[in-house]
């Protein structure tokens, strides 16, 4: 194994694992303050008790975003030192801003909000919980304004004499359409995802008739905000279905696995390749869907791969420029139907809710949705990430090129391994308090403290 | 501006960004080594934990806008830095992350196995920060093998060298007099006593560590080529504020006892950052293969942008988190009825 493929390898973990939890915080925190919102309106306790609760799974979430958080900052120096030498006039200040904005706001106002119930004004707390939402939202905006230069770099010049990409515009860097596409997708797929887990565990909650109300409730709010977020999900997905083949026509070929230019241009039902992943063996298409989505209408021409790869060669020189078909093609059907049936169980939910779900059969399996928003969000990043393959950013600089020279075999090994082991653990933790507290509901009580005197190992006397 | 005003100011911007994080998150890290021996029962760990609970995480993202402000003012510090001492930040990470972690969970479950493990996470956590940290900085003034296409040519190993190891011992034992000097500030009744007799004998050993380091600093750094004999006032009130602490300690003035060890970390730090200035990594393979905020800087443009963020943005953080240890300014009884868990 070699260092680059090392590299790869303990990014791509730990960022796909970093955005295992990420989204639940985006969505969570908007539904706690809302709820505490309408408890501070209403005096209604089911409204304290649910802030409380959810709040509760917030947090234990939390927790694990913000300390996988530190390794995403570290790492672009750690591992790829030569990106950041090329784009760091660029790419280091969201990242700068990212951190003073956003950073600062839901960390030091999380800590107010955790420890100040009681203690500060009760409209203060309000607020805290507002900003807490507020914070980690905005940072979702700047990570993904930085991700979207990598997707389609703007506002920048090669410096000659420098030897690197320097910033000219910064406006252009704050207003990349690319950046806004992907946060308007991750908001409301963060939304999503967090309705799906509300409308899991309320589900799990009804029909073994704990708290009724307070879950009921907590169930319709998740099922209208899970139908807006995951409807969101779809169109923005679309448009950033044109803006892909736009500016980047491999990931969009890659995607359909379209191997020749075609207009209008087919959808695959079903590719399959050989083995290597890059070459297609038999399939099944629908005319004029891939025209549509790369175009909005049925009839455009949508390159293919082998004709983006001749012009490539041409460009930038020779090389393969084609991503790993099987991954984008299959990560992009997961998250595409996942989104889908996201929408459509909203929906059924909506119409169910208008009858009695306390006694329907189908929802003891309703806990088991939680999961799809986690499917297709991971199977989306992984394909927006290796859709873009070679390159580390787009046309600019290649992966090969980007990463530290002064790493050896060894070094990433220890690196891999270690962060391996030590997020096992974490998601053992997480998993286990999350299901613990989920299952446990609003009443009981866990925070009481323990005679742990005689286990106390090192108390001084 | 001009150029040179810029690359300077964000100098000394970074400097302040990890001056703060010291400051803050030294008590942080402090408090954490001594958690497991200072809390005696779970109620006096959970009151321990809750002296920092509602400002550790707010504290740590001084560490994150350092890093920030690195890779968009100085890409080429960023780039050396963090790759060069790879593993030494791998480890760091896992600090963080077991500390970090172990504050949100150890309460989150009864089982005391759990609540200790979780502890002692903590502890070793915020000691391998610290440490690790510590040796960072005396390396960073002391020099580092780079190349003239300003790689990294050392290893893991190279850090870990007599004056790197003097700089994080001394690093540890003043965060541990920090931290004890905030529980002494925070706690009421027996634990504010415990840990005032902890400060002072604490106190001793940081002395000690504190002015062997100022020996070694004239004999592994540059310091005494380029500046003389004469330390300046920054480096003298560095220790002066250290011996002062001793004082105050035995005079039950927790307050002022605290604002020195926090001046003292103040001053250490900025003592490295004169040391290595207008350098940000130190060549000891060649000085002309030095990093320095000219070479190392990010375009004129990319510069202002960023000082025009800092200077909105900074204040507003400021005046919140002041706000904050105002808010929260209150002493922490370990009596069960008053925790916040």
């Amino acid at each position: 194994m070699d260092p680059i493929t090392l590299s790869r390898w303990q990014f791509g973990l730990t960022t796909v694992y970093h955005f295992l939890f990420v989204p639940l915080t985006l969505g969570m925190g908007w539904f706690v303050a809302y709820m505490q919102t309408r408890y501070y309106q209403t005096k209604d306790e089911a409204f304290h008790k649910m802030a409380k609760f959810w709040g509760n799974l917030f947090l234990i979430n939390f927790a694990i975003g913000v300390v996988t958080g530190i390794v995403q900052e570290f790492q672009f120096g750690m591992n790829w030192s030569e990106y950041s030498r090329y784009v760091g006039d660029i790419f280091g200040a969201p990242l700068a801003i990212e951190a003073l904005m956003a950073f600062f706001l839901e960390s030091t106002f999380l800590g107010i909000w955790v420890f100040g119930e009681g203690r500060i004004p009760e409209k203060v707390h309000l607020a805290s919980i507002w900003l807490v939402a507020l914070g980690s939202n905005l940072s979702a905006l700047w990570i993904l304004l930085a991700n979207g230069w990598m997707q389609h770099p703007v506002g920048y010049v090669i410096n000659t004499i420098t030897g690197r990409a320097e910033l000219v515009d910064f406006f252009a860097l704050i207003t990349n359409p690319k950046g806004w596409l992907f946060f308007g997708h991750t908001i409301a797929s963060g939304l999503a995802t967090a309705s799906f887990l509300i409308l899991g565990v309320s589900a799990y909650h009804i029909i073994r008739k704990n708290n009724i109300d307070l879950f009921k409730r907590s169930f319709q709010i998740a099922a209208i905000v899970g139908l807006v977020g995951s409807l969101l999900v779809v169109l923005d997905g679309h448009s950033q279905g044109q803006y892909v083949y736009q500016t980047q026509p491999m990931k969009m070929a890659s995607i359909e696995a379209l191997w020749n230019t075609e207009q209008p241009a087919s959808f695959s039902i079903l590719t399959i390749g050989d083995l290597s992943g890059k070459k297609e063996v038999w399939s099944l298409r629908l005319p004029g869907v891939t025209s549509f989505l790369a175009c909005n209408n049925f009839n455009c021409a949508v390159q293919g791969v082998s004709d983006i790869q001749a012009q490539y060669q041409q460009q930038y020189g020779p090389g393969d420029y084609v991503p790993l078909m099987v991954v984008t093609y299959w990560g992009f059907r997961f998250m595409f139907l996942i989104g889908f049936l996201m929408m459509f169980l909203t929906i059924f939910f909506l119409f169910a809710l208008r009858g009695n779900i306390e006694t329907a059969q189908w929802m003891k399996w309703v806990p088991w949705i939680i999961i799809l928003p986690y499917i297709a969000n991971m199977s989306g990043w992984i394909l927006t990430e290796m859709g873009r393959q070679p390159w580390i950013v787009q046309g600019l600089l290649k992966v090969q090129d980007a990463v530290s020279p002064n790493l050896t075999t060894l070094d990433l090994l220890i690196s891999l391994i270690g962060f391996a082991l030590l997020y096992g653990s974490l998601a053992v933790a997480d998993f286990y308090l999350m299901k613990k507290y989920a299952i446990a509901g609003p009443d009981a009580a866990m925070y009481e403290s323990v005679e742990v005197e005689p286990a106390l190992i090192g108390a001084q006397d | 501006m001009s150029y040179e005003f810029l690359q300077i100011l964000w100098f000394i911007l970074i400097g302040v960004l990890w001056v703060g994080f010291y400051f803050l998150e030294g008590f942080d890290f402090g408090v954490g080594m001594l958690l497991p021996f200072l809390g005696k029962k779970d109620d006096e760990r959970r009151a321990i934990i809750n002296t920092i609970g509602s400002v550790w995480d707010g504290n740590e993202v001084w560490l994150l806008t350092a890093g920030g402000a690195t890779f968009a003012a100085f890409p080429q510090w960023y780039a050396t830095m963090f790759s060069g001492f790879y593993l030494a930040l791998f480890l760091l990470l896992v600090g963080l992350i077991i500390r970090g972690i172990s504050f949100e969970y150890r309460s989150k479950d009864p089982n005391p196995k759990w609540r200790n493990m979780f502890d002692w996470m903590i502890a070793v956590g915020s000691f391998l920060s610290a440490l690790l940290l510590g040796t960072a900085f005396a390396n960073l003034a002391k020099g580092v093998p780079i190349n003239a296409k300003m790689m990294y040519t050392g290893n893991l190993f190279t850090l870990i060298n007599p004056y790197g190891l003097i700089g994080g011992l001394a690093t540890v034992s003043v965060f541990l007099i920090h931290g004890a000097n905030f529980l002494s500030l925070k706690l009421e009744g027996d634990m504010r006593e415990r840990a005032r007799a902890l400060s002072k004998k604490i106190w001793v050993v940081a002395v000690i560590l504190d002015l062997v380091l100022a020996v070694a600093t004239y004999i592994f750094t540059d310091v005494y080529a380029r500046l003389g004999a004469n330390p300046g006032i920054v480096p003298a009130a560095a220790v002066i504020t250290l011996l002062l602490t001793g004082l105050f300690i035995n005079r039950k003035q927790e307050g002022w006892a605290f604002v020195m060890t926090g001046l003292s970390i103040v001053f250490t730090q900025i003592t490295y950052f004169l040391i290595m200035f207008p350098r940000v990594m130190i060549s000891s393979t060649n000085p002309d293969w030095s990093l320095t905020i000219y070479n190392a800087s990010s375009s004129q443009y990319t510069l202002t942008v960023m000082s025009i963020m800092a200077l909105i943005f900074v204040p507003i953080v400021l005046a919140y988190q002041g706000w904050t240890y105002y808010m929260f300014r209150k002493r922490i009884s370990a009596k069960k009825e008053t925790l916040i868990y």
